[in-house]
């Protein structure tokens, strides 16, 4: 076997090696751009101090921007009088103010941005300038929120990332920074209590703890970049983008006009607009829990309307409990019921339209739905006392053939005595 | 005044040797002891595999082999077939007597020293029929194809995997595959009724021509009195004093399958996931608990040997000195008889104790 | 079995009474009977088959050649759960679970959209039986279909 030694001299080979570790780290050095900010900078103090572990997380480094894509200034030099020179074009820190326009030198100019990620949109700036936000900010508002208190700055990863503070299971976290501190919002006299609200909805659960991302926080109804609460007119828009049928229904009530009238804010008039909670059938209906009854006084024809079709879904909720008592009653009693069991879950498919059909307002609407899930239950409930009966049946069966079998021992018994006293 | 009856008796007469026959009959005779009621247990084994072979060829008509069918079929059997679920539950509590039973027979046979010269091979048959029986229970378990079933398939085949060399094999043997699926359900459904069937059916032919050869064991003991006092040896006819005895006994049984069957109907189950995972503290059927607790009890390494598959080379040790026990059992030159009394009163001890502690152990 | 007297005994006593002895016959005979006949009574019953049509697995036949046109689907009992067989505008048959694998509740065929559709909470299947819009997490499983003459049959996807 011939070996590389054989091949070249020693002075050969350590030339080679050099020739190829300089290419090499030439190339290294094409591939990320200097940036010799860090050196310094990473061994600062706050409020100077980025560190590199926190740089690398940036989107826009690993896309290979310095410090100076923001910053100005030459990134190249190890000079500090020449990295941070005005002449260079070196801003030092960039007051809050001047953010939203620095962010959208770039993010706002389509050209540049398709060299980086054509998919990206170009809109943020002139969007942010319809929100309440660009408004004040237009306005000289500094504590307003620019682009940087929701999207992070040196550590601002993309936001699908999961560790992005605009991601949307952070989303609700990052408003609450500013929404929920009641001093910092004191000079705006609105509410602080959204993000607690928000907390204790169904929206957050599915989010946050059960991890759905479709499910919505605060950008989903009041938008991101252009953050403006929707208005009283338009909530049932903004809430039928996911919930189409209650939407739909709501639309052809009578309530649609009524809360117009009223200036009434739609859904959010029954289901609150933070503190969604899971709705019960308590809701609907006359008693003390229900909603109908913050306007609706007895004797007028809504409320009619609501205690009707609260017996209609108690109805159903009972007779479904009913044919499920029985059904779990003969199953322990060893009887095979897992065909009418099958059919129950389809009398719950009636329960649960019903609970949408709820938004017509109609107890006659209603009343289609129940009436099917009722037939069903009935069905079920009917195979359930069928197993029962055929458990007695089969007992009866037992015993008689049990009583037969008696007299045959008995029989025995004698014929065998008599046969032995012979 | 020839009745019917007697003109078909006349027929046969003129055919076969009746008398003959109801001669031989009048002379078979059981011997009667204190310790005559344990001859019962072999008939009800008898009766037992009986009972299996007559609601397994109904459970026959409904059943179909066949991972996407099994289950629905007997849950037809259970639901719409009219008393299917007297015929499915009898069906599975008599399996379960029927091992018991066997086990039962097994020991008072061995208690009571009736494998001793000539009846040799009547042991080893019954032996083999044991071996069977259990075989048709483990067979038969899958064929319902529910959770259960399935993992108590999966775990048991793969305990014969264990042995070197053959393991392998056999567990392929097995399973028709390296996995548990339709295969495994077909080929276990033409052991369970086929193949065991058909050994079965030999093996009790010859179980039974060699009792009728040999007639009924008496144990030593009771032979030693007899020996010496003559006058006080007891017997009674089989026809028709013990067969109507064994046929009290046979009610007796019918009653409690039929309170079993109703009062405790066999569950259907949930159709088996083979992607599902195998459902928390999974254990085989109460006749393999003792060997299943005693494989989880025996430490992972033994003496640098792996602890499982010595477990089941033990397990092969007692059955191979189960199957020759005749053989071993001697006066002299030393005393062995003692010794096997002894040794089978611990090994049942150990059977029921580890049957127990897995029953209730998580 | 002590006060077994044997067989070859000679000296017999006096036999019971006729009529006892006719009596414990009678209840012997009745009792062998009537259980015979509660044994043999649900096998006899046993033997007839329910009137029930095929339970399980096995191929179910949905629809004839004739019950559906291009762009129309019907449904049908699959087991104990419903069943969707679409034949499509390009005269394609598909056959999947009709059971939404959102809240369960059946789904059927929109001829206008294409597409398959539950009306409980808008949840949308394409005619792969794919979840592309609302709620459902999962697709719907999916049915072989079999053309047999003038019959369309349907069985589950065949496992190895």
């Amino acid at each position: 076997m011939i070996s590389v030694r054989d091949l070249v001299t020693r002075r050969q080979r350590t030339g080679i090696l050099l020739t190829a570790f300089l290419v090499c780290s030439g190339l290294m050095a094409f591939a990320q751009a200097r940036n010799s900010c860090l050196d310094c900078h990473s061994n600062l103090p706050e409020p100077l101090g980025v560190s590199v572990e926190t740089y690398s997380q940036n989107i826009h480094a690993q896309k290979g921007l310095t410090c100076a894509a923001c910053h100005g200034g030459d990134a190249s030099s190890d000079d500090p009088e020449k990295a941070m020179s005005r002449t260079a074009g070196w801003k030092g820190k960039i007051e809050r103010k001047q953010i939203p326009e620095l962010c959208a030198s770039c993010h706002a100019d389509a050209e540049r941005m398709k060299n980086y990620n054509p998919g990206l949109r170009v809109d943020q700036f002139q969007q942010y300038k319809t929100s309440v936000h660009g408004i004040k900010w237009s306005k000289g508002d500094a504590k307003v929120a620019v682009c940087t208190d929701c999207h992070g700055v040196h550590d601002l990863r993309a936001p699908s990332d999961p560790r992005s503070s605009v991601h949307p299971t952070n989303i609700a976290t990052t408003c609450s920074h500013c929404h929920a501190d009641a001093e910092y919002m004191k000079p705006y006299g609105i509410k602080t209590d959204q993000f607690a609200n928000y907390e204790q909805s169904v929206h957050h659960d599915a989010m946050v703890v059960r991890g759905d991302l479709s499910a919505p926080t605060c950008t989903t109804c009041h938008g991101n970049h252009g953050a403006t609460p929707p208005g009283v007119a338009n909530v049932t828009n903004v809430c039928s983008n996911c919930h189409v049928f209650q939407a739909q229904l709501f639309q052809t009530s009578p309530h649609k006009d009524a809360f117009a009238a009223m200036g009434f804010p739609g859904c959010v008039t029954c289901h609150s607009n933070h503190a969604i909670k899971h709705p019960t059938d308590e809701m609907i209906g006359t008693g003390e829990k229900a909603v109908c009854i913050r306007c609706h006084t007895d004797g007028d024809a809504g409320f009619v309307q609501a205690r009707a079709m609260h017996d209609q879904l108690e109805n159903l909720q009972s007779a479904l409990s009913a044919s499920e008592e029985i059904l779990g009653r003969a199953e322990r009693q060893g009887m095979e019921v897992s065909q009418p069991m099958l059919q129950q879950a389809q009398a719950k498919d009636a329960l649960l339209k019903a609970r949408v059909t709820v938004h017509s307002f109609s107890e006659s609407e209603l009343k289609r739905d129940t009436d099917a899930g009722l037939a069903v239950a009935r069905q079920t409930h009917a195979a359930g006392e069928q197993a029962l009966k055929e458990w007695k049946f089969r007992q009866v069966g037992l015993g008689l053939s049990l009583v037969m079998i008696a007299l045959t021992l008995v029989g025995l018994g004698f014929y065998i005595r008599n046969l032995e006293q012979k | 005044m020839a009745s019917p009856a007697t003109g078909v008796r006349d027929w046969f007469h003129e055919r076969f040797d009746l008398e003959g026959i109801k001669a031989l009959a009048q002379k078979k005779k059981v011997p009667a002891h204190r310790y005559s009621y344990w001859y019962f247990l072999g008939g009800m084994t008898l009766f037992l595999f009986g009972v299996q072979v007559v609601t397994g060829a109904l459970l026959l008509m409904y059943y179909r082999p066949g991972a996407d069918e099994a289950f629905e079929s007997v849950q037809l059997i259970m639901t719409q077939v009219q008393f299917g679920w007297l015929v499915r539950s009898v069906h599975s509590w008599s399996a379960n007597l029927l091992i018991f039973m066997a086990f039962a027979h097994m020991f008072s046979v061995l208690f009571l020293k009736s494998y001793r010269k000539p009846r040799e091979l009547t042991w080893v048959s019954g032996i083999l029929l044991l071996f069977l029986m259990l075989g048709f229970g483990f067979s038969g378990y899958l064929l319902p194809w529910n959770t259960l079933s399935y993992f108590a398939t999966k775990v048991g085949t793969e305990i014969p995997a264990q042995i070197p060399i053959i393991g392998h094999p056999t567990l392929l043997f097995l399973r028709g595959g390296e996995e548990i699926t339709g295969s495994t359900l077909t080929r276990l459904f033409g052991f369970h009724v086929a193949i065991l069937p058909a050994i079965a059916t030999f093996l009790i032919c010859l179980h039974l021509a060699l009792i009728q050869w040999f007639g009924m064991s008496v144990p030593p003991r009771v032979e030693a009195e007899w020996e010496a006092n003559p006058a006080a040896r007891r017997e009674i006819r089989f026809f028709p004093n013990f067969v109507l005895r064994e046929l009290m006994a046979w009610y007796v049984a019918l009653g409690m399958l039929g309170v079993l069957a109703a009062l405790f109907p066999w569950s259907l189950g949930v159709k088996a996931d083979p992607f599902g995972s195998a459902p928390a503290g999974i254990k085989p059927e109460w006749y393999f608990l003792f060997m299943f607790q005693t494989l989880k009890l025996i430490p992972a390494k033994v003496l640098g040997m792996d602890g499982e598959m010595l477990g089941i080379l033990a397990f092969g040790v007692v059955g191979a000195v189960a199957l020759l026990l005749p053989f071993l059992d001697r006066t002299k030159p030393f005393n062995t008889r003692r010794w096997i009394s002894g040794l089978a009163c611990v090994f049942l001890g150990y059977m029921a104790a580890m049957t127990v502690y897995g029953w209730v152990a998580k | 079995m002590s006060s077994v007297p044997d067989a070859s005994a000679a000296a017999p006593s006096a036999p019971p009474d006729l009529p006892r002895r006719r009596l414990v016959n009678i209840l012997l005979g009745t009792g062998l009977l009537a259980s015979a006949a509660s044994f043999l009574y649900p096998i006899m019953r046993y033997l007839v088959p329910p009137k029930l049509p095929d339970l399980g697995g096995d191929s179910v036949l949905a629809a004839k050649l004739s019950d559906l046109k291009p762009n129309t689907a019907k449904t049908f009992r699959f087991g104990t759960r419903p069943g969707l067989l679409i034949e499509t505008a390009a005269g394609e048959y598909r056959a999947m679970s009709a059971t939404c694998t959102h809240l369960g509740c059946t789904v059927q065929y929109r001829p206008d959209l294409r597409e398959i559709w539950c009306a409980c909470h808008n949840g949308m299947y394409d005619l792969n039986g794919r979840n592309i819009s609302g709620p459902p997490p999962r697709p719907l499983e999916a049915f072989e279909v079999q053309v047999r003459g003038d019959e369309i049959f349907v069985r589950r996807k065949q496992e190895a």
